[in-house]
């Protein structure tokens, strides 16, 4: 085991290795967490969606889920960055491929977040179908709409029971944010892939890799434990013990 | 307890012995002996050196080449029931599956350098090459300075990515790349228009644009941005081996065997789609081949630095 590497001038870019390995931890990051905003505020809406009473609502979020949730996310990337293009008008393929700022970057944010938001569509499906339904008739016969039975009744509690479900999407994200590397995403495997070819010290960069994502998820993991623990309901899962 | 230690003992005493027996053997050699198989990496699209067919089998000038040597494996062991097994590795994988034993040997457009030297040994030069860019007709680009700016696909791990880096830096291009994990994806990439330009070993691009859709949209320009002699991968400090793959390829100089092979894959029509690559034998080739050595290019991408 040697390390050294880590502190030499790199081959191309001006700096040392470290920074390779910086820079690729700063992509995993970004493609991760901009993933993740799409994928809960779009997974959201579907999981809501597909608790609807109304078929029309319904029937959209449904087709959405089973399309995105059953390709396998490598051939949706391969889809969006190679297919998508050719397929489109001429002048907005044009735009897709070489006018549009870091196309390998957005394709790899935006695919990773809807593939993700099918899975967090039904995570809160689960979480809202998990409520007794007397809280919604409950609430309807108060005299709430249906939306505000949702806004004030239902979600507030969902949101709750689904925290643990959905550290594990977020968890995923990170580590599916690989894939990104197949369209050519410089994200942290990457790095170490080309730090390996570059200095030939597979092992190290592998095992420093391998580190980065487990203080990742370790981070994730821990704070969605502290909001578990903020956002309880004292008397409901888990909170009746309060202390 | 007593059962157990015999049983190590007979064990031991069997290595031993068999060590004992085929003590002349080392390395892959032995390896090759004690598992009745010789392993051989090629490429998917390394045409015509190292390729799929249309029925998925990998052919090529550099198949040919190791099958003669596995055809000398088999003859030194006296094994006639030695299997050739062929295992598909990219420019990525190529070094760490062959140093991890996974094959014995690489066939495939693999450039010698003194860099890889540190990590593998090479049979003598079988082809020279250098890197050029191929970019569409109607791209405007007619050299590598018109790349100012421009997106540039590069396959990750190859000597042509660093010559293209190197001389990115030096004359302060400002190139985007975007890497590419095999020869196809990165050519796709030029064919879809993602990138303008693909630096690769001339002779390579020369195959590619042969089995692209329309060849006469593509043209290969630049002076060699480094030279790339290729050479068959096998381990380092293995002499045994290195001894009898050399003798073998030498062999094939020495014969004119080489010849038949060279026009058989450059200069007549080629599977999958009967192309001929017109491409005849360089002079700096007919050097390496009447000189056989197993030199390898320097840090800056050419014979002499």
């Amino acid at each position: 085991m040697d390390f050294s590497f880590l502190n030499q001038p790199a081959f191309s870019g001006g700096g040392v290795y470290l920074d390779w390995v910086i820079s690729g931890v700063k992509w995993t990051l970004l493609v991760s967490v901009l993933g993740w905003i799409i994928a809960f505020s779009m997974g959201s809406v579907l999981g809501v969606l597909r608790t609807s009473p109304v078929w029309w609502l319904r029937a959209p979020a449904t087709v959405y889920v089973e399309i995105f949730r059953n390709i396998p996310l490598l051939v949706q990337m391969f889809i969006w960055y190679f297919v998508v293009p050719e397929i489109v008008p001429k002048f907005m393929g044009d735009w897709l491929k070489t006018k549009m700022p870091m196309p390998e970057f957005w394709n790899a944010v935006l695919c990773l977040g809807f593939y993700t938001a099918s899975r967090v569509a039904e995570q809160v499906r689960s979480g809202i179908q998990s409520i007794p339904r007397g809280q919604t008739n409950a609430a309807l016969a108060m005299g709430l709409t249906l939306p505000q039975a949702y806004r004030h009744v239902l979600l507030p509690m969902a949101y709750r029971i689904i925290i643990p479900p959905m550290t594990t999407e977020f968890l995923t994200i990170f580590k599916n944010s690989s894939v990104a590397l197949t369209i050519g995403v410089l994200e942290l495997t990457a790095q170490a892939r080309q730090i390996s070819e570059y200095t030939f010290r597979t092992f190290e960069i592998f095992i420093i890799a391998t580190i980065i994502y487990a203080l990742i998820t370790l981070t994730v993991t821990f704070s969605m434990r502290w909001l578990e623990h903020r956002a309880r309901v004292p008397g409901y899962i888990g909170g009746a013990s309060g202390k | 307890m007593k059962r157990i230690t015999s049983l190590f003992l007979a064990l031991f005493a069997g290595a031993a012995f068999s060590g004992a027996a085929v003590a002349q053997e080392s390395g892959t050699l032995k390896k090759i002996r004690d598992t009745g198989v010789i392993k051989i990496g090629h490429r998917d699209a390394s045409i015509p050196f190292s390729y799929l067919d249309e029925k998925q089998r990998p052919i090529g000038y550099g198949v040919d080449i190791c099958l003669k040597i596995a055809d000398a494996v088999q003859a030194q062991l006296k094994m006639p029931n030695l299997k050739v097994e062929f295992v598909p590795v990219t420019s990525q994988t190529r070094i760490p599956i062959l140093t991890g034993g996974n094959i014995d040997l690489e066939c495939g457009s693999t450039t010698n350098s003194i860099e890889r030297q540190k990590q593998v040994a090479f049979a003598p030069t079988y082809f020279m090459t250098g890197t050029k860019i191929i970019v569409k007709k109607n791209s405007g680009i007619k050299g590598y300075d018109d790349l100012k700016g421009k997106t540039v696909v590069i396959t990750q791990g190859t000597t042509n990515e660093r010559a293209m880096k190197a001389y990115n830096d030096e004359k302060k291009l400002g190139i985007n790349f975007i890497p590419a994990k095999d020869h196809a994806e990165s050519f796709l990439a030029v064919e879809t228009g993602r990138a303008v330009a693909f630096p690769m070993d001339d002779i390579l691009l020369f195959g590619l644009r042969a089995s692209a859709r329309n060849p006469d949209d593509y043209v290969i320009l630049g002076e060699f941005l480094s030279d790339d002699p290729y050479g068959i991968m096998m381990r380092r400090d293995d002499a045994e081996f290195k001894k009898l793959v050399d003798d073998t390829v030498i062999g094939l100089y020495k014969s004119g065997e080489i010849n038949k092979i060279y026009t058989k894959w450059f200069q007549s029509k080629i599977p999958p789609r009967g192309i001929n690559l017109n491409f005849p034998m360089s002079d700096a080739l007919k050097q390496a081949i009447k000189n056989p050595n197993d030199t390898g290019v320097g840090a800056c991408g050419k014979m002499k630095c």
